[in-house]
């Protein structure tokens, strides 16, 4: 379904992914870990069709379209989605309104008819009870003055509202209590389908106790350097990264 | 020495009739404008409060001062024509600055509430328009209200008695016909609410499509008596060829209340000078205004906000949008008097330019005199956040609804903070379909 081939991007003559491979199919679950600064989310921003990075070389394709000369909203209309590490606050563009206008964009794409207002009031307070959302949250202008926490509920809220083929979900976990961990990954889990796919960007271990991956990667300085099943996060989780990295440079 | 470069608009007003000058009383008080006018001159931009607007293309205008109605008929209805069309208002319509009873509500003198063009005025309330009118305009040095006190013809009487709460919303429409090249118009407002009395009044300002520029130099007075509230609304969007200059005095006596509020959308050059007296204490006033100007336009605010008595609250917000190269400039002096003790006043002014060749001047000038007061003020200019755009792109929003969405939030700072509902709600509609054709 998803399938990246030796990519490599930078910025300002800087390269960050130095040749990344990944290939992720419908009904799979996959988490990428590794220490910090070693190009996780500028992976995820270049999924989303971030501007601004120099793509060199290499190739990203999703269900047989190529991604590369799509901008993020046309990426978002075939069903990707990315939970942003840092959620941007937005004065003034009120949630409701804000995601009324991503919901039926993306539901025009599909050549779906668009939800009237009373429709789609009516299907966001389920998926946001879904999510134990406080009350005002809708109301309120987007992401302004959440906490961290609330911040990443929001994210998993839109993804559950938007229903994504392929997410990728970025350091979703952290900043979140251990109950709000609990709802966020019964969210993610109700979206899993066996036509769908996600990526998890993850420092912890503990997020995969809930969201159960079929493969783990190591990402080191803009390549995968490791791949293997759930276990790998375990084995990261009590040894830390330094035996993978060493072991990747014997090879190399 | 011979008499050089005479100017012609002194020379038209020497020519004047009788008639034209109105009541006994107003004869000096035009004299002496119109020689503070020949006196001065159009100012320059070495004039300090005129440093970054150039008003030579006024002055190379043909001047003519309108008297009477021309006849014209404009295309169009002034429901269509106005923007604020679908909202119940009682509208007093003006043509070329001449009211236009025809497209008229019929006068209001009822429930303590007065709305009555300036010529009826003169006849049934002549003491009371001679008591107030020019009275606050007139320690100004400002050439244009110097002009517009010689020049006007007509204009609207407003009046709200105490304790008289006007629940209509009073608008009053000028209309430039854009017929004949060089036409002046020179409106002149008054507007007196009474103690505890509160009025919502629009100002608005829009062309008939004609084809000639227009010169409009207009100049409304309040006088805000104790307890009062008054909201008033100013809509500008005249043709992008015509030329706006307004005057706002505002004169607020204890505990009362002002809102006003400016929207400047149209005209090639436009510059609205406010000028509001906190004379009595516990007085508030809260400036508001946005400006969304694109091509060659130039939006132009400049406010003396003075604080003459303690405890007294004031605040500005200007947000300004702009594209192409046009300009935006902020002038807001604060003035607090030694007297003005616990004055609170701030003062915002934020741009979001649209283009690298539109430009914004942006001046704050704080005079107090006063020691213990509360005096802040801001100036912000920047560009479209793009972090923000990716992120509503990448939940499926288009590239030109993102920004749009962004631009809204922006002007909506400003326009939430109108009152009433319905004015509110519908300037809020006008300002989104203005940014559905910025360019993307
Ligand atoms: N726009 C940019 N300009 C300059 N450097 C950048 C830019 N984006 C990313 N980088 C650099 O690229 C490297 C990878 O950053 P990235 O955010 O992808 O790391 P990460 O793996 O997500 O780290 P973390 O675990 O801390 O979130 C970092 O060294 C970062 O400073
Ligand atoms: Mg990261």
């Amino acid at each position: 379904m998803f399938k990246i081939e030796n990519l490599h991007a930078g910025v300002e003559g800087r390269e960050i992914l130095k040749g990344v491979n990944l290939e992720i199919n419908a009904g799979e679950v996959h988490a990428i870990m590794g220490p910090n600064g070693s190009g996780k989310s500028t992976l995820g921003h270049i999924i989303a069709g971030r501007e601004g990075y120099d793509v060199s070389q290499g190739a990203m394709e999703f269900k047989g379209k190529d991604l590369l000369d799509l901008g993020p909203e046309e990426r978002a209309h075939l069903g990707i989605f990315l939970a942003f590490q840092y959620p941007v606050e937005i004065p003034g563009v009120n949630t409701t309104y804000f995601l009324k206008s991503a919901v039926n964009e993306v539901r025009k794409a599909r050549g779906l008819p668009e939800l009237d207002a009373v429709e789609f009031l009516k299907y966001i307070k389920e998926k946001a009870a879904l999510l134990q959302l406080p009350g005002d949250f809708l109301k309120r202008a987007l992401n302004v003055g959440f906490s961290g926490g609330e911040k990443k509920r929001n994210e998993i809220f839109q993804m559950a509202v938007l229903e994504p083929c392929f997410a990728v979900l970025d350091e979703t976990d952290s900043g979140l209590d251990i109950d709000a961990l609990k709802v966020v990954s019964n969210g993610v889990n109700q979206v899993k389908s066996p036509d769908r796919a996600q990526l998890v960007i993850t420092h912890y271990q503990r997020l995969l106790d809930y969201i159960v991956p079929d493969f783990v990667h190591v990402l080191y300085d803009g390549r995968i350097i490791r791949s293997g099943g759930k276990e790998l996060a375990l084995e990261l989780e009590e040894r830390g990264y330094d035996w993978v990295i060493e072991s990747a440079s014997v090879e190399a | 020495m011979p008499e050089i470069d005479l100017d012609p608009r002194r020379e038209i007003f020497d020519q004047l009739d009788q008639q034209k000058l109105g009541p006994l009383w107003l004869i000096p008080i035009r004299k002496a404008a119109v020689a503070r006018f020949a006196d001065a001159g159009f100012p320059t931009r070495r004039d300090e409060d005129w440093r970054f607007t150039d008003v030579s293309p006024i002055r190379d205008l043909t001047f003519k001062p309108v008297y009477e109605a021309s006849g014209r008929e404009l295309s169009g209805s002034i429901r269509e024509r106005s923007l604020l069309g679908g909202v119940r208002t009682h509208r007093m319509v003006f043509v070329d600055g001449i009211y236009a009873s025809e497209l008229s509500d019929a006068p209001l003198i009822e429930d303590g509430v007065t709305v009555i063009d300036l010529k009826t005025g003169f006849e049934s309330d002549a003491l009371h328009l001679q008591e107030h009118m020019t009275r606050y305009s007139q320690s100004d040095q400002n050439a244009f209200t110097a002009l517009n006190t010689a020049y006007f013809a007509d204009g609207a009487v407003v009046k709200v008695e105490r304790g008289v709460s006007c629940r209509t919303v009073l608008h009053l429409v000028f209309v430039t016909s854009g017929g004949e090249n060089g036409v002046t118009v020179h409106p002149r407002n008054l507007v007196t609410v009474g103690d505890g009395a509160s009025v919502t009044l629009v100002e608005e300002y829009i062309d008939a499509g004609g084809k000639a520029p227009c010169f409009t130099n207009s100049v409304i007075e309040f006088v805000v008596e104790e307890g009062a509230a008054v909201e008033h609304i100013k809509v500008q969007d005249e043709s992008t060829r015509d030329f706006h200059v307004s005057g706002l005095y505002a004169q607020l006596k204890r505990s009362s209340r002002f809102r006003s509020h400016s929207l400047a959308l149209g005209a090639k050059l436009s510059r609205h000078n406010i000028r509001t007296r906190l004379d009595g204490e516990g007085s508030q006033c809260v400036l508001n205004g946005l400006y969304l100007t694109r091509g060659e336009q130039l939006a132009d605010h400049h406010m003396v906000v003075d604080h003459a008595k303690p405890h007294c609250e004031s605040h500005e917000y200007f947000n300004g949008i702009l594209d192409d190269q046009s300009r935006g400039i902020f002038h807001g002096r604060i003035l607090v008097r030694q007297e003005a003790q616990k004055t609170d006043a701030k003062q915002t002014n934020k741009n979001l330019l649209l283009s690298d060749e539109a430009t914004v001047n942006t001046k704050p000038q704080l005079e107090i005199y006063a020691d213990d007061v509360k005096c802040t003020h801001g100036a912000t200019i920047g560009q479209m956040d793009e972090e923000a755009i990716f992120y509503l792109r990448a939940r499926g929003v288009p590239q030109g609804v993102a920004r749009r969405m962004l631009m809204h939030a922006f002007a909506g700072e400003i326009i939430d903070r109108i009152e009433c509902d319905p004015v509110r709600e519908q300037l809020d509609r006008v300002v989104w379909d203005r940014l559905e054709d910025e360019g993307v």
